[in-house]
């Protein structure tokens, strides 16, 4: 595909014994913002991160705009799992936010005030900014996901991996993280993220990836977002699903 | 009393256990976030061994020769730990235990044997259990002296790649930060602290200066950068006090008073740091209480009244 700004073939990772990944083939196109969802266990957060190299693959190719990680870098952003990191550590928001800066700040040099005030825009637009001093372990879990989200706005990529942004958070949090999303998208820019709502993905999502292990389904949400589709990835799990004016509503027993 | 300052030998001994308190300090920073302190503690012991094999091949007691016998020893100790938690199902913990005893146990076994042969009782190598610092000769002071100015300097080379590692190491990962040239650099430089400290401060008790400073340092901050200069006073000061009161009895070991030093300024931090000390906490909660009962009480009062 010409447009494509993520093609992985053929990608398969485990963990020690198991094969958490199968046989994973997909391409993303520019200016999408895709919901990876599955059951847990499924292989979700595996997935970004062997495309990231943050996890090793068994086999398999990732490009990147047509090339290798190494060589763009600096044009992805990933936000972790907010569990991923000890928030006992002695630093404050706008610190964290700094962060995503080091790398084009480089070895040997401080950020400067120039640095210092990207970092404070990235907490006003995540509407985090009266909270810039303060120390991490003392924001909400809400207030600490729309920190690392400013971590990513200020590398200014232009494909977004995130890891479950939504997970955990209250519902004003959630909204606020999702109009940011749709701006990103709307700015030209790719987002994917891994998601476990399945009642909110045809609101939040232009394209969908069902993963099971593999990739059972992707494509744009309105044509591949059905009953067939989410029985066939989730198995038995989910018990009650209709179709009303083409939306699938989940109803758990 | 003061008359020991004057003596130009013990000048400089302090002068190095402070710089060796210093870099002892800051690297226990970086072990305390990476939640590997008793990792500190394995690899000092571990390096026992080390040092009694390079005396037995040098037949001399040179500390740079001895320091890379004990340096070694450690490197294996900790390949030891990272093999046997990788291959088997034990905990890093247990694994550390494990090596910790064993090559412990093995060191105090070489050391007796030492200790038999013909002159080896002269050795001094006793003092690396638990540190004589006042044996160090003017040449041992510049090795470990120039050792801890590199350890130092590396961590304030890299200090925002260091606490980038430390907090979010996959985030680290991707703004192309090497993460296993990270890992050896920070084993190297958590053993090379370990084995610079173990003739002043002595293998048993070396990692309590690197463990003790950077807890206490934590009680009175909420900036890493802040912490680890706090760690490395704190370091510092336990090292030169410590070695001080240990040199005015004779034969006093070193090590014990450098620890006991470090547990001093550990339990005012614990009281009165600024940031998590407990009194500090029992004052914000009384004042928010005070506060609380003027402010709300006579709301309640009042709303109850209107009520009525």
């Amino acid at each position: 595909m010409e447009n494509s700004v993520l093609q992985v073939e053929g990608l398969s990772a485990a963990y020690r014994k198991n094969t958490v990944l199968d046989d994973v083939n997909f391409s993303i196109e520019a200016g999408t913002l895709t919901g990876i969802v599955g059951p847990n266990g499924a292989g979700k957060s595996t997935l970004i991160k062997s495309v990231l190299n943050l996890h090793p693959k068994l086999t398999g190719t990732v490009k990147f705009f047509g090339t290798d990680l190494k060589a763009v870098k600096k044009r992805i952003g990933y936000v972790p799992q907010r569990g991923s990191v000890d928030w006992d550590f002695p630093t404050n928001a706008l610190d964290v936010v700094l962060m995503g800066l080091y790398g084009k700040i480089g070895w040997l040099k401080w950020p400067t005030n120039r640095d210092k005030q990207k970092a404070m825009e990235a907490l006003e637009k995540v509407g985090m900014a009266d909270y810039a001093k303060r120390q991490i372990s003392q924001l909400s879990g809400g207030q600490q996901q729309r920190v690392f989200l400013a971590r990513a706005l200020v590398q200014d990529a232009d494909l977004y991996f995130m890891d479950e942004p939504l997970a955990g958070v209250d519902a004003a949090t959630e909204r606020a993280i999702m109009t940011i999303l749709k701006e990103l998208k709307q700015a030209g820019k790719t987002v994917l993220v891994v998601h476990h709502d399945l009642q909110t993905v045809t609101d939040y999502f232009d394209h969908v990836l069902f993963l099971n292990r593999t990739v059972m389904a992707y494509g744009k949400t309105e044509e591949i977002f059905t009953k067939e589709n989410i029985a066939k990835t989730y198995g038995g799990s989910i018990l009650g699903l209709r179709e009303e004016n083409g939306h699938v509503i989940i109803t758990r027993k | 009393m003061l008359s020991l300052l004057a003596n130009s030998n013990l000048q400089w001994v302090l002068f190095s256990t402070m710089i060796l308190g210093v870099a002892a300090g800051t690297i226990g920073c970086l072990a305390y976030w990476k939640k590997q302190s008793l990792m500190s503690d394995s690899l000092a012991h571990a390096a026992l061994p080390g040092v009694v094999i390079a005396y037995m091949i040098i037949e001399t007691k040179d500390l740079f020769l001895l320091i890379i016998g004990a340096a070694v020893s450690a490197l294996i100790g900790a390949f030891f730990i990272q093999t046997i938690q990788s291959l088997t199902r034990i905990t890093e913990d247990t694994a550390m235990g494990m090596i910790l005893s064993v090559f412990f146990g093995l060191g105090i076994m070489l050391l007796t044997i030492v200790n038999r042969t013909a002159g080896g009782n002269q050795s001094g190598l006793n003092n690396f259990i638990f540190g004589q610092a006042a044996a160090m000769i003017r040449s041992d002071v510049f090795t470990m002296l120039l050792l801890a100015c590199v350890v130092i300097l590396i961590v304030v080379i890299g200090f925002k790649e260091w606490k980038i590692y430390l907090f979010d190491p996959d985030f680290a990962k991707g703004l192309g930060i090497s993460i296993p040239f990270m890992n050896g650099l920070y084993t190297v430089l958590l053993v090379t602290t370990v084995v610079i400290g173990i003739q002043a401060v002595g293998v048993i008790l070396i990692a309590a200066l690197m463990i003790i400073p950077a807890v206490s340092a934590h009680y009175w901050t909420h900036s890493f950068k802040v912490m680890v200069l706090l760690s490395a006073i704190i370091g510092g000061v336990s090292g030169a006090l410590g070695t001080y009161i240990s040199a005015l009895g004779s034969g006093w070991p070193t090590g014990p008073f450098i620890v006991v030093t470090a547990a001093v300024m550990f339990l005012i931090s614990l009281c009165i740091g600024k940031e998590r000390g407990l009194l500090i906490r029992y004052m914000q909660y009384k004042k928010q209480q005070r506060m609380y009962v003027q402010q709300r009480i006579p709301v309640q009062f009042k709303t109850r009244e209107a009520e009525k």
